[in-house]
């Protein structure tokens, strides 16, 4: 049973038809200690049966430090977007979601994905040089609300 | 801002599920944008407004 209404599964299938590079999206979870992961993987798993250039990969938190401290995520649920590069690389997005993604958090994710996807920055070209310019390590948190 | 330059990292942050971080970083309001736990942007703004804001220092 889909968390999305068939009106609003057909409009996301549509957005998703336009991406031209897959998305892979690396979710950390774990099992106990965690009110929101499985309402996260709930939302989740709508996204590959709308494109199939989605994917999730699951990471185990508690099994798979490592990993999680490569990504600097040190708490769950966590998204990380991946695309891919020219090459067919694995393209770290740095594009992260802390909490489930429910509300208007989704539609930032279905963003992020689109972005991430092919679409690309809606930027103009000044704003895309001013950020250009940045050459130290910059982190921007944006605190939100499901609501 | 992240997709486009490789030095920044980009982070939404559910606010009501990580009490500990609102608290830290004073979200007494939302959207609430904190840029290398410095710079404080509260409510959306206009990306002209906002990447001057969130860069300018």
């Amino acid at each position: 049973m889909s968390l999305l209404a068939p009106a609003d599964q057909d409009k996301l299938r549509e957005s998703f038809s336009t991406m031209t590079s897959p998305v892979r999206l690396l979710f950390f979870t774990q099992t106990l200690g965690c009110e929101t992961c499985a309402q996260t993987r709930q939302i989740l798993d709508e996204l590959p049966a709308l494109s199939d250039k989605i994917a999730i990969d699951e990471v185990n938190f508690v099994l798979e430090k490592d990993r999680a401290a490569g990504y600097a995520i040190d708490r769950v649920p966590a998204v990380v977007v991946l695309g891919q590069d020219a090459s067919g690389e694995t393209r770290d997005s740095r594009i992260r979601f802390l909490g489930a993604p429910a509300g208007y958090e989704f539609i930032s994710l279905v963003q992020a994905i689109l972005l991430v996807g092919g679409r690309g920055s809606s930027l103009d070209e000044s704003n895309r040089q001013r950020i250009a310019a940045v050459t130290t390590p910059t982190t921007i948190q944006v605190f939100t609300t499901p609501t | 801002m992240a997709f486009a330059n490789p030095h920044i990292t980009a982070t939404a942050v559910e606010a009501t599920e990580f009490p500990d971080l609102a608290r830290r970083y004073r979200v007494t309001g939302v959207p609430k944008t904190v840029v290398n736990e410095t710079v404080e942007i509260l409510g959306a703004l206009p990306p002209d407004a906002f990447i001057e804001q969130a860069l300018g220092g």
